[in-house]
C-alpha cells in the first residue's frame, strides 16, 4: 500500500496535545502545515540538515513534554551525525520520523541516498536509538511518539509526488516568539529580558 | 598550574544559567569543557561537527534555555550556513572560539580558516569579541551572554599556547 505523505503527517498529528513539533525545511514544513499551523509548531524555511538538533535541544531543555521532529530524508542525510550525537544523549522524549520519498522534492525530485538502498533506520539503530525501524504502520507509530521511551526513530516511505504547497509564517522571529510564548507562558519574555 | 579562565568562564556559564553547553572537543577547551560536563546543572553534548551546535543552540532557546557552543576556529567553517538561523530567527548564541593560525602556528594548515574566522563571523553577522589575554576572557563571555546578539569570543592562540606535536 502506497502511503500519502500529507495523509500520514495529519494522522501522526492529529489529537497532538501539548506535542512540540519541529519540521525540516522543504515538504516536511509544507506538511505540517497542511495538518493545521500552530504555534508549537516549528517549520525550518532553512539550515538545512539542523531539525534533529533543533529536537535536541528542545528536548534538553524540556525533559517533561515529548518532542517530535518530522523531516525528509534529503534534511535527514545532511545532518546524519547528529543522529550520532543524539545517541549520545539518549533524550527520553524525543522522536524523529523521516518521511522518506527518496527524493530532494524542492529542487526536481533528485533521488537522494535513500533511492539507492541507504538505511536510515539501520544508522539510527546502530547509533544507540531505543527504537528504529521503517514501518507503515501509523497506529504504533502514534504510540511511539507520545509513549515510548525515546529516542525513538521511524522511516516511513511515501509517493514521490509534487504537492500544492502550504506555506507556514516566513518570518523566524516571529515562529520562534510565538513558540516561546505557547511554551514558556509569560515566562518567555521574562527570560529574553533576563538575558 | 592549571590556567584560571576556564575556571572564571565556568562561574560566568553558571551564573548566566546556562543549561547546555554543545563541544567539539577540543584541547584549548579541554579544561572548560571537564568543569562544565563535572557540573550537574550542565547538559555538555558532545557533537560531531560544530554546525550541530547552533541546532542545538535553537532549540534550548525554544525551550527557554541558554546554552553556548565551544569550538576551534577551524569549526567556525563549519557552522556558516546553520548559524543563519540565529540571525533569521534572532537567536542570542554566544560562542566560544579558540584560535588556530596565529602567529607561532607551525601548522600552515590551520592558518586559511584562522585568518578568515573573524570575516566569517562578521559576515554572517554574529558580533565578534578578542579576548587577547586570559583575564579578558571571562569578562567578555558574562557580557555576550548579557546581550541580544550572536556572539562569538576568540580567545588568541597566545592565551592557549602553540600546539606541537614534540610535546
Amino acid at each position: 500500500m502506497t502511503l500519502h505523505r500529507r495523509e500520514v503527517v495529519k494522522t501522526l498529528l492529529s489529537g497532538r496535545h501539548h506535542l512540540l513539533v519541529v519540521a525540516g525545511l522543504g515538504s516536511t514544513a509544507w506538511d505540517i502545515t497542511a495538518a493545521g499551523d500552530a504555534p508549537l509548531n516549528f517549520p525550518l524555511w532553512g539550515a538545512m540538515g539542523q531539525a534533529a538538533m533543533i529536537g535536541l535541544g528542545l528536548a534538553l531543555a524540556r525533559p517533561r513534554r515529548r518532542v517530535l521532529v518530522i523531516t525528509g530524508d534529503g534534511e535527514m542525510l545532511m545532518g546524519i551525525g547528529s543522529l550520532a550525537t543524539i545517541g549520545v544523549q539518549q533524550p527520553s522524549n524525543l522522536t524523529l520520523v523521516v518521511i522518506d520519498n527518496e527524493r530532494y522534492g524542492e529542487t526536481g525530485m533528485q533521488e537522494t541516498h535513500t533511492a539507492h538502498g541507504v538505511d536510515l533506520a539501520g544508522v539510527a539503530r546502530a547509533c544507540g536509538f531505543k527504537s528504529s525501524k521503517t514501518t507503515s504502520d501509523l497506529k504504533r507509530l502514534r504510540s511511539m511518539i507520545h509513549e515510548s521511551t525515546g529516542p525513538n526513530f521511524a522511516v516511513v516511505k511515501v509517493a514521490a509526488e509534487k504537492l500544492p504547497l502550504v506555506l507556514p509564517p516566513l518570518d523566524g522571529v516571529a515562529l520562534k516568539d510565538r513558540f516561546r510564548r505557547a511554551l514558556l507562558g509569560d515566562s518567555a519574555e521574562v527570560l529574553s529580558q533576563k538575558r | 598550574m592549571q590556567p584560571e579562565w576556564p575556571q572564571e568562564v565556568h562561574r560566568a556559564l553558571a551564573k548566566a544559567q546556562v543549561r547546555i553547553v554543545g563541544y567539539v572537543p577540543d584541547a584549548g577547551h579541554s579544561r572548560l569543557i571537564e568543569l562544565c560536563q563535572g557540573d550537574r546543572k550542565m547538559r555538555a553534548v558532545v557533537l560531531t561537527t560544530e554546525e550541530e551546535g547552533i541546532g542545538l543552540a535553537a532549540g534550548a532557546w525554544l525551550g527557554g534555555e541558554k546554552s553556548v557552543l565551544l569550538m576551534q576556529s577551524s569549526g567556525v567553517g563549519n557552522v556558516i550556513n546553520a548559524a543563519g538561523l540565529l540571525k533569521t530567527c534572532r537567536l542570542p548564541l554566544v560562542m566560544i572560539v579558540t584560535m588556530r593560525g596565529e602567529a607561532g602556528e607551525f601548522n600552515s594548515w590551520q592558518v586559511p580558516m584562522g585568518e578568515a574566522t573573524p570575516a566569517v563571523l562578521e559576515a554572517m553577522d554574529v558580533r565578534v569579541r578578542r579576548a587577547a589575554r586570559a583575564d579578558e576572557i571571562a569578562p567578555l563571555v558574562a557580557d555576550a551572554l548579557r546581550q541580544e546578539q550572536a556572539t562569538a569570543v576568540l580567545i588568541s592562540q597566545g592565551v592557549i599556547g602553540i600546539k606541537s606535536f614534540r610535546q
